[in-house]
């Protein structure tokens, strides 16, 4: 296989590890204020990411720095292109990250408030903002050799907002699932519950996205072409399907762990159908960046390739054991104890 | 204003605002491994303790490091896209490897360490923060190999319009990147070390805790005295390895007009960069710009057209002050061991270590000064200039409101960060359980 092709897979999977891991943080932070109405609850859902967050954002470091590694040209343009998009979704970032960390050390009820805000506000926005960034991807943006014409309001077109509610719900399934699994029993029905709701507009969304791709983007001239890659979005419905289920039945270790699936699975049908584009143009597919176009010499790409085998098992491997340690239920006498 | 300008002035303040946390970061891992290390050896809780209230302040740090560092990686795409795609093919190698060898490491682990507690061994707990203070060290030696390809970029063939890396071994042992490393690191060590120093002066001066401080100033005194010495060892070999690679640089870190031999440092110096020469030169010690530069005839700067020449009075005063500052640094440590016995009798050196805590942070920032400044008008020495490296699709107003968003948000952020480190310092470690 060439490099680019396997850097291109790894790209995606880059993609898909972080949104189904970060996506339950997202989640968390997004539910937090709704679920929890006092300080114990509050320090909770808090505890319940705490040990993780940080971990799970380095995926997107990593995703960049693999994106600027491997696909430079792609980097250089997409970062520039999408200018205020993604300033916006870096102070939201940087908001949740402080927030995170501050609000268990603010020494004012005030000061609490407005971490409670923050971790709100740093959530809501970068889960809606990059399943907005992604459907625009997925349709092209609007580029030729000479520059880009699109606005930050041009982003927000319908397509656009439906993949932005897509990650939305799914990351509120995601995280009110991860929630329930980790605090206390009051809080953690509360969780799920959530969860349960908020399953029905993410199944909708999900139908029209499948509908609508067919209509706002190519990315079914793939399948079409290799109908054996449809096996991809057949087990994102399924896992989506499965998920209820398991919310149903009550078995919330498994909704989650098929919810994360779900998220996997839909960012590869997306990556599949874009493939060989990294960012197709929507004015005309000789301008767009595909993984030939734009990426770095063979040279650089086996460096990194050789890295990458090294290190990304062992980075699985230290994290699958921080997942397997703080994988138990927080109990009341710890939270009140709590003092970091 | 132009896109050029306010990205320049953009970069410089992020990047500055994200150094102001990765120096105690660097340091001040290895002072709470080593602290917590000495309580499993000596089941002293006093060093239980220390690491805990050393560690609180660690974290509130670390958290300010960690967010401004995701600028860091956004902007080279956002504002400097010409010069990611001319040099992505090298430059994006060690970040990548940054993200993966080290920020995985070091995020994972502290979170082990902040919630692990009562979770895992007291080994397996000591162990994660060592693994935090690697990682967080791995993660400058890569970021500062990409940085040094920049000061000096080797291993590279320009081909389809950009550089391309030909040998990915002479890239990662670039003289200029490690010497760069080291005394990078180092300095963050001496920041950590005048942190403890300092904040450890604080209570022993109001009798708070006396004991637990004078422990802590122990560890902090040797620290700080060692890193400080190394710092400035390394930084005479860095400043030998500059005047081989950047003549432009090193002769406007020392201010020289006229190509020397034998050229002397002159102690008192006041630049002139309108008239080409120095308005004042005064106590000159022959040859010794000579002898520090590693060179018989030193290159000055008439050798080079007024377009590649770099502001001469900014690096050279930030130059001096750094210097000063490392010597300075030198002699307070060395006082603060003499007197570490008996530091609570020694009011006078207390209050002076207090007072301290701002001057390293003041030091690295002068060196990145250095360092930037006297690379211009290159961004990639002797291959890209700074002003070809821009995002051509960013308009100048998309910047400025970038611009005007980072200054109020992180001014907003300092101020937080800087209140939250001042009150739990202040408030001293959790009492002794009796
Ligand atoms: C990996 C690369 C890298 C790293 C680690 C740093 N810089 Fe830098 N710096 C650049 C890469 C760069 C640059 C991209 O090359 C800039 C941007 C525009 C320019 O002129 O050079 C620059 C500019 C620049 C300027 C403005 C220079 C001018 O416009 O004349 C200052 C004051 C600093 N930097 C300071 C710092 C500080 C305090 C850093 C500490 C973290 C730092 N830099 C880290
Ligand atoms: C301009 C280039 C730089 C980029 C792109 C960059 C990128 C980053 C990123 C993305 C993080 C967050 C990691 C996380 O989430 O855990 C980070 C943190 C960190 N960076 Fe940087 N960084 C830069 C400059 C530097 C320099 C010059 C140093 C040290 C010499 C450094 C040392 C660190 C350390 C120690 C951390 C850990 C968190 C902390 O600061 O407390 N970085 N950096
Ligand atoms: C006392 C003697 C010192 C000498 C001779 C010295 C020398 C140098 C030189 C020549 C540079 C420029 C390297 C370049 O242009 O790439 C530099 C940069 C720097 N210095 Fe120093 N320095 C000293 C002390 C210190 C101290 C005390 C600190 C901080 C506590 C410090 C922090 C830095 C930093 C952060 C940089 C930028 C990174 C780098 O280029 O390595 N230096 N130093």
């Amino acid at each position: 296989m060439e490099f680019q092709v396997i850097w291109f897979i790894l790209w995606g999977l880059l993609w898909a590890v972080y949104f189904a891991l970060d996506g339950f943080d997202f989640g968390a932070g997004i539910l937090y204020p709704f679920i929890a109405k006092n300080e114990m609850d509050k320090r909770a859902v808090i505890h319940a990411i705490g040990p993780v967050w940080n971990g799970n954002e380095v995926w997107l470091i990593t995703a960049g720095g693999a994106t600027f590694a491997a696909f430079p040209t792609t980097y250089a343009y997409m970062f520039s292109y999408l200018y205020t998009p993604l300033l916006i979704i870096l102070f939201a970032l940087i908001l949740r990250g402080v927030a995170v960390e501050f609000r268990p050390k603010a020494p004012t009820e005030a000061q609490k408030k407005l971490w409670d805000a923050g971790i709100l506000i740093g959530s809501f926005i970068p889960a809606l903002l990059f399943g907005v960034a992604f459907g625009n991807i997925f349709m092209g943006l609007r580029f030729d050799e000479s520059g880009y014409y699109g606005t930050l309001f041009s982003l927000l077109n319908p397509y656009g907002l439906l993949v932005g509610l897509l990650f939305l719900f799914s990351f509120i399934v995601h995280g009110g699932l991860w929630v329930s699994l980790r605090v206390p029993n009051s809080l953690a029905e509360k969780a799920l519950s959530r969860a349960k709701k908020f399953w029905y507009p993410q199944l909708i969304c999900a139908i029209l996205f499948l509908i609508l791709t067919a209509f706002y983007t190519r990315l079914y001239d793939n399948f079409i072409k290799y109908p054996i890659w449809f096996f991809v979005p057949t087990l994102a419905v399924v896992f989506l399907l499965l998920t209820g289920v398991m919310i149903r039945k009550n078995k919330k270790g498994k909704a989650f762990i098929c919810s994360a699936l779900f998220i996997i699975t839909l960012v590869f049908s997306g990556v599949i159908g874009l493939y060989p584009n990294l960012i197709p143009s929507a004015i005309d597919p000789k301008y767009s960046f595909t993984i030939f176009n734009s990426s770095s010499s063979p040279y650089t790409l086996k460096i990194m390739t050789i890295v990458v085998i090294i290190f990304v098992p062992i980075v699985l491997f230290y994290q699958a054991w921080t997942y397997k340690t703080f994988m138990y239920k927080i109990t009341e006498k710890e939270l009140k104890e709590e003092n970091y | 204003m132009d896109t050029l300008l306010l990205s320049r002035l953009q970069f410089a303040i992020t990047a500055a605002f994200h150094f102001i946390f990765v120096p105690l970061t660097l340091g001040l891992s290895i002072l709470i491994a080593y602290m917590e290390t000495k309580y499993l050896r000596t089941g002293d809780k006093d060093y239980l303790r220390m690491a805990k209230f050393w560690g609180r302040l660690f974290i509130i740090n670390f958290a300010l490091g960690v967010v401004t560092g995701i600028t860091m990686e956004f902007q080279f795409g956002m504002n400097w896209a010409e010069y990611s795609r001319y040099v992505g093919d090298i430059f994006g190698s060690p970040l990548a490897i940054e993200a993966t060898v080290a920020f995985f490491l070091e995020s994972t682990f502290l979170g082990v360490w902040i919630f692990g507690w009562n979770r895992i061994s007291p080994k397996m707990h000591a162990l994660s923060i060592w693994l935090v203070a690697l990682a967080t060290n791995l993660s400058a030696l890569w970021i500062l190999i990409a940085n040094g390809w920049m000061q000096n970029p080797v291993g590279y063939v320009i081909n389809n319009g950009r550089a391309e890396m030909v040998d990915f071994w002479a890239v990662v042992t670039n003289p200029y990147g490690l010497l760069k490393f080291g005394h990078t690191v180092l300095s963050g060590w001496v920041v950590a070390g005048f942190f403890v120093l300092g904040v450890s002066a604080y209570h022993i001066l109001r009798k708070n805790e006396t004991e637990f401080f004078k422990k802590s100033f122990k560890i902090g005194v040797i620290f700080a005295l060692v890193s400080s010495i190394l710092v400035a060892g390394i930084g005479d070999f860095h400043a030998k390895e500059v005047a081989a690679t950047q003549p432009t640089k090193l002769a406007a870190m020392e201010s020289l007009w006229e190509t020397t031999k034998d050229a002397p440092m002159y102690l008192l110096l006041i630049p002139d960069q309108k008239n080409e020469r120095n308005s004042v030169e005064a106590i000159g010690i022959p040859s010794m710009l000579s002898i520090l530069a590693g060179q018989k005839e030193v290159r000055g700067l008439k050798d080079f057209p007024p377009s590649e020449r770099p502001p001469v009075t900014l690096t050279f005063i930030s130059f001096r002050l750094m210097v000063g500052l490392g010597f300075l640094f030198i002699l307070l440590s060395l006082w603060a061991l003499v007197k570490s016995k008996r530091i609570e009798n020694s009011t006078t050196l207390l209050r002076i270590l207090l007072w301290s805590i701002p001057l390293p942070y003041i030091a690295a920032q002068l060196g990145w000064i250095v360092a930037e400044v006297g690379r211009q008008p290159w961004i990639v020495y002797g291959l890209l200039k700074t002003s070809d490296a821009i995002s051509k699709s960013v308009e100048p107003s998309q910047v400025l409101a970038s611009l005007i968003g980072f200054t109020l948000f992180y001014g907003a952020l300092g101020v937080i960060d800087i209140y939250l480190l001042a009150k739990y310092a202040r408030k001293g470690p959790q009492p002794k359980e009796v």
